[in-house]
């Protein structure tokens, strides 16, 4: 949600620490700035130094983030660079609990003086908080890590790479719009690399790297007579949690004059006929409506009504009604919750409350068991975690997009497990007699309890007796959750599998951004409602 | 607790701080042209859920953003370090990478020294808005839902800024700012019904915490257990944030170039723009001033232009574009300078009026999810929430169940039949001060809804 819709990361494990990251030479490997203490062994004694303060100042618990984020992007249009930016924020926050109330307060003065003051500081607006209290917040237990280190499994750190060769790796592939015909294009990369540190007084000390990388293009196509436009975003290259690698990868050069095709043929598609269509989606476009209809629905704050003032809450709700009650979809749909996948948006050695997340089931075999948890809401499960033999711990949620922010509750990746047949996109056109399918993210909408979305795409296709058989224009479908899942009477199977995302997951007041991927494979959803979008100005 | 006088200002750097930092980096600047941009301030806030305060914040941050360029090379660099190493290094950064940047065709020669009008965007009040004085507001809210048996969630933010812009070429400014939202979400607590109310201003001694909490807790008894009405069009009456909620969409499409190459709504069929031609009901003024007492906002724009009052609609004919200095020049048009606010003029009907005036219709508190479906027609997507009634014959008779909409705001002011006195509104769907917008009631007539929702 909120503006843009894209955003940030994180990265994946095992694999991740034995690749470490390889620099790749050249110009602006230097920092950006030089009062930044140069070992992570400096945060260390400063995170320590904070949690020491607001124990002192009477906090039962704290923790403290410091973070050092540099983030570059790069926009082009045609044959021209637009924007050069690179922005480096150190700062640090720490977060209290003083009698069952929690306090924040962060600050960009790393200093010695400053992470103390701040930290009497959130325990002050703890202190503050306990006048509205009605109920104490309590935790759930979590093992202590003293010296975690964990760092994304990128392979060519972006901030190795020259600017020149990132920008004329996309005024080339700019090049390749225009001579395939484009009449505007637009380009970018952008990149992330935050080395955090955190500490709590449970003995935690961990220290992470995590890096994101989104390369991407749009083409817009205007018809002669300036009555029509239409454009091609480049969802077929999904951001991941990777390094430079991703951009070189995705070779956008190479997909660019397809992509202009595609544009052309959206501006004399055919209007689509209102009704109800089968429609097979392709990974491309259905992680949204995972993330939109499985991820979102899932995360357990939104259920007890804490989010009900702007992300909105759940019709998973009150949870004891849907645990283990609620039939989400057929026999065949699993939903796995990670943030381990290697090159995954949401991966990470441990959250942000220190957690180390684990990989855990919110649908399986077609029914609901479970929601997205932090410390504080594993507690709120505790009672149908003990009837199902359950350790009542985080899964890793806590997440904060800033040292500025305070951590709460973000989805990890959320993905639709493929089916146990070997089947891919073809098959499931082929097996459709009259259907649409979606290729592409486009626009999307839905309510705050997540029953009603709407959904457009990038690409539109007529099936007609399992064969493509024309390019539609103006589509939109829309849902009603529960019904959507449950006639999704076709899976892909593991080749077909794919991970896509999103750098611009809001939730929070302040909004803030979390980057999660979605894995799934293509599905087919019988007899969904189909609108057309197309009006005349 | 302290007299206000007594209370700390919200932390941010002053215009000596700024000066010293801007002078520094210039000096240490080998580039053609150097341009320092340098923000600080606090964002204090206060989350409550179920009654209760759930988190809160306060975090002070600075940015110095640093531009070189030379000849036709340009790049950026951002910091949040102030320390005189830091800055240098960011200087040097910013060097090294704009001499590897290709040429860049478009590029407009720095600012020389500008006049600028002094803005009158920052309060004391919003800008010393300390925790106690937060939890304090929320109680209002939090203690008045629990006394009428309600569940109460909602969002209190401040912020309190600094900016200020300096070049080589000599230009200067350094302007203060403020912003508070507060809005507030009640819920039955077996969820049949919900109530929103919310208020934005500069000026936190404006915003009405009670008013607030009474305003929702009403919304939300009124709204419990709707029945479902079919979609189709419906004469609506928007209450003003509604309004806003739509009517704000159209700034974000007034780009002039977009608009100049055929991608725009306000592209000309056959070419051009459509400056000049009518596009939406005569009664229809849309106006960003920086100066305008109730929606004001800082008068030095992000690159050194001056902000001025801009027309963009007047009475339903386009009269301005968003231009850029480039395209400005380009086109032989005067830059926008634009302040981001927004104001819309507005009629005598009240609420009360324009709901008797209705045989069948929905009234509508806000929306929300609002997305872009064809930016060929402005048209968006969205849901009505957390209050939509119906109306029949000239009354408010009882709750309906939310409705998806893909509408315009184009077709919808096109459809206009009356408006109220326009009302300062937090319209922005994730509770923050947002874009400032002023903006009446109104009534619509064949306002397009294309599904309907079990969400409460």
């Amino acid at each position: 949600m909120s503006s843009s819709r894209r955003e940030f990361l994180q990265q994946s494990a095992a694999a991740a620490a034995a690749i470490g990251i390889i620099t790749a030479d050249r110009a602006n490997a230097a920092p950006l700035s030089q009062s930044q203490p140069t070992g992570q062994s400096d945060h260390r004694e400063l995170a320590l130094r904070a949690i020491d303060a607001a124990r002192g100042a009477g906090a039962q618990y704290a923790d403290c983030r410091i973070s050092s984020a540099r983030s570059q992007n790069i926009g082009t249009r045609e044959r021209r660079v637009t924007n050069i930016g690179d922005n480096e924020t150190f700062g640090f926050g720490v977060r209290v609990l003083v009698d069952g109330c929690w306090g924040f307060a962060a600050s960009a003065d790393v200093t010695a003086d400053e992470v103390a003051r701040v930290a009497r500081q959130a325990v002050a607006q703890a202190r503050a908080n306990r006048a509205a209290m009605v109920r104490p917040v309590e935790m759930a237990p979590t093992d202590p890590v003293p010296n975690g280190v964990w760092r994304s499994p990128a392979r060519i750190d972006p901030f190795t790479v020259a600017i020149e060769d990132k920008a004329a790796y996309l005024l080339e592939a700019n090049a390749a719009a225009l001579d395939a015909g484009a009449r505007f294009v637009n380009s970018q990369m952008f990149f992330l690399k935050d080395e955090k540190t955190f500490a709590s007084t449970l003995g935690t000390v961990t220290q992470q790297t995590i890096m994101r990388a989104q390369p991407g293009m749009t083409v817009t196509m205007v018809s002669a007579d300036n009555r029509d436009f239409q454009t091609r975003q480049s969802t077929d290259i999904q951001p991941k949690g990777l390094g430079y690698e991703h951009v070189l990868d995705a070779d956008l050069k190479r997909h660019a004059a397809r992509w202009v095709e595609e544009a052309r043929q959206k501006l004399t598609a055919k209007p689509v006929e209102v009704g109800r269509y089968d429609l097979v989606l392709h990974p491309t476009h259905l992680w949204l409506t995972i993330h939109e209809a499985i991820a979102h629905p899932t995360e357990l704050d939104r259920a007890y009504g804490y989010e009900a003032n702007y992300a909105g809450t759940s019709f998973l709700a009150p949870p004891e009604d849907f645990l283990g009650k609620f039939r989400y979809g057929p026999d065949f749909m699993n939903v796995l919750a990670d943030r381990s996948a290697p090159g995954s948006l949401s991966a990470c050695g441990w959250d942000d409350e220190g957690v180390a997340p684990e990989d855990f089931y919110i649908v399986k075999d077609g029914m609901f068991v479970d929601y997205q948890t932090t410390r504080e809401q594993a507690m709120w499960l505790d009672a149908w975690y003990k009837s199902r033999n359950m350790p009542t711990r985080s899964h890793g949620c806590s997440y904060a997009q800033t040292w500025a922010d305070v951590q709460f509750q973000r989805m990890p990746n959320v993905n639709l497990l493929p089916g146990e047949q070997d089947l891919v996109w073809d098959d499931l056109i082929a097996a459709t007699e009259n259907g649409i399918a979606i290729i592409g993210d486009g626009s999307f909408s839905i309510d705050q309890q997540r029953y009603n979305a709407q959904f457009g795409g990038q690409l539109f296709y007529e099936v007609k007796n399992g064969k493509i058989t024309g390019m539609l224009k103006d589509v939109a479908y829309q849902i009603r959750t529960p019904e959507f899942w449950n006639a999704m009477d076709m899976i892909g199977g593991r080749r077909s599998y794919e991970l896509g995302g999103a750098f611009g997951d809001g939730k929070g007041q302040p909004a803030q951004s979390n980057a999660v991927s979605h894995g799934c494979p293509p599905t087919r959803h019988k007899q969904v409602n189909v609108i057309n979008t197309g009006r005349n100005a | 607790m302290a007299p206000r006088s007594l209370r700390a200002v919200a932390r941010h750097l002053s215009r000596t701080e700024c000066e010293q930092i801007a002078k520094r980096v210039l000096e240490f600047s080998k580039a053609d042209e150097c341009r320092v941009s340098i923000n600080s301030g606090v964002r204090a806030n206060t989350r409550f859920a179920v009654n209760q305060i759930s988190t809160a914040g306060d975090n002070y941050n600075n940015s110095v953003s640093i531009r070189s360029v030379f000849g036709k090379k340009v790049a950026n660099v951002t910091i949040n370090r102030l320390d005189e190493a830091s800055l240098r290094l960011a200087v040097e950064n910013s060097e090294r990478i704009a001499r590897l940047a290709p040429d860049d065709p478009e590029l407009m020669p720095e600012l020389g020294p500008q006049t600028y009008d002094e803005p009158i965007v920052w309060n004391d009040a919003t800008a010393s808005l300390e925790p106690e004085l937060r939890a304090e507001a929320v109680r209002a809210i939090t203690e008045r839902s629990r006394a009428a048996g309600l569940v109460s969630t909602g969002y209190l933010e401040a912020q309190a800024q600094a900016f200020a812009i300096a070049n080589s070429a000599g230009l200067f400014a350094y302007q203060r700012s403020t912003g508070v939202a507060f809005t507030t979400t009640v819920r039955t607590p077996d969820g049949t019904g919900s109530g929103w109310a919310g208020a934005s201003d500069n000026d936190f001694t404006r915003i009405k915490p009670v008013e607030l909490a009474e305003r929702a807790i009403e919304k939300a008894r009124r709204s419990i257990n709707p029945a479902a009405v079919e979609p189709g069009r419906y004469t609506v009456v928007l209450e003003p944030t509604a309004a806003a909620n739509l009517v704000q969409l159209i700034g974000g499409a007034l780009n002039a170039r977009n608009a100049d190459e055929g991608r725009s709504f306000f592209s000309k069929a056959g070419g051009g723009n459509k400056i000049g031609e009518k596009v939406v009901d005569e009664r229809v003024t849309l106006v960003s001033d920086p100066l305008d007492p109730r929606v004001p906002a800082n008068t030095a724009g992000g690159d050194g232009t001056p902000a001025r009052r801009v027309t963009w609609i007047q009475n339903g004919v386009v009269r301005d574009l968003a231009y850029d200095r480039f395209w400005a020049q380009r086109m032989g048009r005067q830059p926008s300078g634009t302040a981001g606010t927004l104001r819309m003029d507005g009629g005598d009907s009240s609420l009360e009026d324009m709901i008797a005036s209705t045989e069948r219709g929905l009234l509508v508190t806000r929306f929300w999810y609002i997305r872009p479906v064809d930016p060929r027609t402005i048209l968006f997507t969205g849901l009505t929430r957390d209050g939509t009634f119906l109306i029949e014959n000239g009354r408010v008779t009882r709750p309906v169940k939310n409705l998806r909409y893909n509408e315009s705001p184009i077709f919808m002011l096109n459809n206009l039949q009356a408006m109220g006195r326009p009302e300062r509104v937090s319209a922005s769907e994730s509770g923050g001060p947002g874009q400032a917008i002023m903006i009446p009631a109104m009534k619509i007539r064949d306002f397009t809804f294309t599904s309907t929702s079990d969400a409460i």
